[in-house]
């Protein structure tokens, strides 16, 4: 073969999608104007975080200039379902507030105008009376008995209780020579994209049915709740994408509450309406990640061996567990082991309603919680036991030939070799060196601390693992899923030009370059040449419950989907093309824009003739083969399976690997913390685009440092939010994302067709821990809270003082 | 303040990459709104409208502004730049080009008001002929959020372009 396998796959193509957005070309939602007549939108929220809502005059606003309607909360719920969890707790969610409000910036009615301004104006003139009712913010204060409850229906905020034992965690600790525990909290904090939410609904009569145009990114399992919420059958929601989404990281899922309410409201009303979040609106009331305080501990025998795992966990869900949460705190579960051979895990799951904004997806989606208990844990345990972190964690790295691996959990671990990885992350960062200059720096009085966080990176997921929050008996009355389908469909049409169509929503992960590689190379052409349109219609467009963008599902998930459909087209054209040269099928390869015969360079037709004769001459084509030149694949990794009686669930399919060192120093005087070293090695399989795979990582990294250092949504006592600008949400600037050396480590994966694995959470799951432990390697202690501001770490620093 | 002078629209004449538009606003329209909905300079991004983010930068009569806190009025008789105005899809100004080979965007929302001050940063790097450090440049930066890059690749292109204009400036005077 002349030709190297991957001729395409694999280099560093300069981005299909960049010209458009470096030009302005690219259209956003709020660039879109789909139908005439459109109404603008206001939404009028409330100031108290829980409350019992009186009334709503709305008369004022009605007589202004400009105002078509005002629609509260009672008008909305007569035509609009609640929303169920698959917590079985009677629990509901509603995009607005209709008897009481659970949370500051509720939406409470929505006014509807001829300009946003306008609407604006009016929605000032709504007056809400509310009665107000003490606000209860923490996670752990919701639990006491005491504490106000946010739904009457529930008998408690702890809305979900379940405890899981993978082997036999009681043994291990009984026996245990060693137990260490850490206790921790870890703050709410949200990716923040800079384009926000924006919503376009258009109610039609006849059919009826709803048409939306928006920046939602998924998961599509929230299609079925939606039409559910709306009454409707699924055919009658009709959802599309904006073209080009100004990023997401998880965030833009929770979009779905005010695809709803706008729908109601141009239902309501009889006018298409949109709607575009305000910066204030998105920092307050759209989604964040949860906050969680917890409890880990792990049992060590005298040699250091991790024998037994127990986590305590309780999160704070927010108002509502707005779907698909809690999968927040499920997605690690079957890989709760992390990187370790752990044979014996137990984890009990605490969830809880608090009046602060509902979590949802978020970069790293539960990975930044989960590692921040177990990474500190290991960190914590090496100063106890008296070991170095790096040794501790090799003495129980799961060894390279235990891959695939399945863990307690349920997980199939693909390949990596963690040894390796480690030895890759100590070089890269000079260990030694940083422990000579640490001792240094220590012998001068000063402050410097080095940290690991050794994370694995669940890709492609499941959507059963969310019902590891039911019962095994919910879950059988329920019926089995394990969803996790990916689709792509391809269209050569007449001409011979190449159309490609994702599921994969993305808002700025290159899947459009990525995607016309990979046909390029199955099709032997250009991938300039190739157009793939990434904005969903689920009218038109394959999709299916997991299309979407979210947990890492790309490299691992959906190029499957690319290369199978890719791989049919081009046996339709060698098929063709053998019937007209007379050959084998397997004599016919297709190469520079040709089908031809394999060593007869001369027998060899443009692929544009074989496209045509596909569509212009169909009573030519080889028996069993259709017309045309369209080809759909649905694909689904068999690793992804149902979760079983014991609560094991196979809930991803490829996992990388994320090993981050963190070195830093603290000013006593300051409490300002610099990060001298930060060194992160990945496995993220074979590499499709090195470009866009660096741009991940580098953006994953960036959302670390920010929620650990930088950000962080709070609420005073009475459930006030305090960061309603970007100047009180203070994410990194290019002044404060520090550097950071990034290394690969590459074992392809058997579990996708082109050996990647899915990243993109990358760095945002384990630099929080990272840094924590270089921290708590600095100062000597181990009660480390984020974000590590100047001021706390000062505080910590000058304590008899402060 | 009446309501119906709150309401009253105005014409107003802008200058936008070289061309003269005209369109109404009222005495409350933002500049970026007016850019955006009434002339269709979609490329003028919004997201913060208070001015941090630095999505909505454009050059207004040279100097660098936030079209979220400058009210259309104000911009009568102005000349604008916005990206529309920097080079075409197929043909990308060195900037933009730099931008794509860096990989110095991802969702390309924090893009074109990053690329305004960066062309005016460049422009200022030409006339002085001094290479600019990589703080200066990192400095420059600290206007504009971007959530997705983490900045990396949009230093590089920058340091790129900086060196390309210091040549240049030298070739010219030299
Ligand atoms: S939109 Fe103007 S600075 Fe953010
Ligand atoms: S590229 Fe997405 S915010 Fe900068």
């Amino acid at each position: 073969m002349t030709e190297p396998v991957f001729s395409w796959i694999g280099k560093a193509l300069p981005r299909k999608e960049d010209p458009a957005l470096l030009t302005g070309q690219a259209r956003f939602i709020d660039d879109l104007e789909p139908v005439a007549g459109l109404r603008h939108v206001a939404i009028v929220r409330s100031p108290h975080a829980h409350g019992r809502i009186r009334s709503i005059d709305v008369d004022s606003a009605l007589a202004m200039h400009g105002v078509d309607a005002v629609v509260t909360g009672s008008d909305i719920a007569a035509i609009l379902k609640p929303i169920p969890s698959v917590v079985r707790t009677p629990i509901r969610y509603m995009p607005v507030g209709v008897d009481k409000v659970r949370f500051a910036g509720e939406p409470v009615a929505v006014v509807v105008a001829s300009d946003r301004y306008l609407a604006e104006d009016a929605a000032e003139q709504v007056s809400v009376e509310i009665d107000p009712l003490d606000p209860v913010v923490g996670p752990v204060a919701a639990m006491c008995d005491t504490a106000p409850l946010l739904h009457e229906d529930a008998d408690s905020n702890c809305v979900s209780f379940r405890t899981f034992r993978y082997g036999d965690p009681d043994t291990a600790f009984a026996r245990a020579a060693r137990t260490v525990s850490l206790d921790y909290t870890f703050h709410r904090y949200a990716s923040t994209p800079i384009e926000t939410y924006g919503v376009i609904a258009h109610a039609e009569k006849a059919p009826d049915r709803y048409t939306v145009w928006s920046n939602f990114q998924g998961p599509f399992v929230l299609h079925p709740l939606m039409a559910g919420a709306l009454g409707v059958a699924g055919n009658r929601l009709r959802l599309i994408t904006a073209p080009a989404s100004g990023g997401s990281f998880g965030i833009k899922q929770a979009i779905f509450g005010y695809i709803l309410l706008l729908s109601a409201v141009s239902r309501l009303t009889g006018h298409p309406v949109k709607w575009v979040e305000d910066r204030l609106e998105h920092l307050t009331a759209s989604s964040a990640a949860a906050e969680r305080v917890g409890r880990i501990d792990g049992a060590f025998d005298e040699n250091g061996t991790l024998t037994g795992l127990r986590f305590d966990n309780i999160a704070n869900m927010g108002a509502y567990l707005r779907p698909p949460e809690p999968a927040s705190v499920y997605r690690m579960h079957a890989a709760s082991n992390g990187c370790y051979r752990v044979p014996h895990i137990a984890v009990e799951n605490r969830l809880v309603v608090t009046n602060t904004l509902p979590v949802g997806l978020n970069r790293g989606y539960g990975g930044p919680q989960f590692f921040f208990a177990l990474e500190r844990l290991i960190d914590c345990a090496a100063r106890k036991l008296g070991f170095d972190p790096v040794e501790l964690r090799r003495q129980n790295f799961l060894r390279k030939e235990a891959f695939p691996y399945t863990t307690p959990g349920g997980a199939t671990f693909d390949s990596s070799d963690y040894d390796k990885a480690m030895d890759m992350l100590l070089a890269a960062a000079d260990y030694k060196g940083l422990k000579e200059r640490r001792a240094d720096v220590r012998r001068a009085g000063n402050y410097f601390g080095i940290g690991f966080a050794c994370g694995i990176e669940p890709s492609g997921s499941n959507m059963a693992y969310v019902s590891l929050a039911q019962t095994p008996e919910e879950r059988a009355k329920a019926g089995p899923k394990s969803g996790g389908n990916a689709s792509a469909t391809i269209e050569m049409d007449p001409s011979g030009s190449v159309t490609v169509q994702l599921c994969s929503t993305p808002n700025g992960q290159g899947h459009a370059t990525v995607a016309a590689q990979i046909v390029a190379q199955a099709l032997a052409i250009n991938p300039a040449d190739i157009d793939v349109v990434t904005d969903i219609d689920t009218r038109n467009d394959a999709w299916s419950i997991s299309s979407g963008n979210y947990s890492n599902r790309f490299a691992a998930a959906v190029t499957g989907a690319i290369v199978t459909c890719a791989d049919r087209v081009s046996m339709r054209l060698r098929k063709i093309a053998a019937e007209l040269f007379e050959c084998a099928v397997d004599d016919v390869e297709l190469a520079d824009g040709k089908v031809r015969i394999k060593g007869i360079p001369n027998r060899a037709l443009p692929v544009k003739r074989v496209a045509a004769a596909a569509h212009w001459h169909p009573d030519g084509l080889p028996d069993g083969l259709d017309a045309g030149l369209t080809e759909t694949a649905i694909i689904h990794s068999e690793t992804l399976t149902a979760p079983d009686d014991h609560d094991r669930v196979s809930s991803a399919v490829t996992y990388g690997i994320v090993f981050d060192l963190a070195a830093v120093s603290i000013a006593p005087d300051t409490g300002k913390m610099t990060v001298e070293k930060y060194v992160s090695v990945h496995d993220v399989g074979n590499q499709l685009n090195p470009l866009v795979v660096e741009g991940q990582i580098l953006g994953g990294f960036a959302h670390g440092v920010g929620g650990a250092m930088y950000e962080e949504l709070s609420y005073d006592t009475d459930g006030n939010p305090l960061n309603g600008t970007f100047a009180d949400y203070r994410c990194p600037t290019a002044m404060e994302v520090p550097p950071v050396t990034v290394r690969h480590l590459t074992t392809p994966s058997e579990k996708s067709l082109l050996g990647s694995k899915g990243l993109g959470d990358g760095s945002s799951m384990t630099t929080p821990a990272a840094l924590a432990n270089a921290v708590a390697d600095a100062l000597g202690r181990e009660d480390i809270t984020l974000p590590l501001t100047p001021p706390t770490l000062w505080r910590m620093i000058h304590e008899d003082i402060a | 303040m009446t309501i119906l002078a709150r309401e009253q629209r105005h014409s107003i004449t802008v200058k936008v990459n070289g061309l003269r538009y005209t369109g109404m606003a009222t005495p409350r329209t933002l500049l970026a709104d007016f850019l955006r909905h009434e002339l269709g300079f979609k490329g003028v991004h919004v997201g913060c409208e208070h001015a941090v983010c630095g999505a909505c930068t454009i050059l207004l009569d040279g100097l660098l502004a936030r079209a979220c806190a400058i009210y259309a009025v104000q911009a009568d008789d102005t000349s604008v730049e916005t990206v529309e105005g920097l080079g075409k899809p197929e043909a990308l100004a060195p900037l933009q080009a730099a931008f794509q080979e860096h990989h110095a965007l991802q969702c390309g929302f924090c893009t074109p008001g990053i690329l305004m001050s960066a062309k005016a940063f460049l422009d200022d790097v030409a006339t002085v002929g001094v290479a600019p450090t990589e703080q200066q440049v990192r400095e420059m930066l600290s206007g504009h959020l971007c959530r997705c890059t983490g900045y990396d690749g949009i230093v590089k292109a920058i340091l790129a372009c900086a060196e390309q204009a210091i040549g240049k400036s030298r070739h010219e005077s030299g």
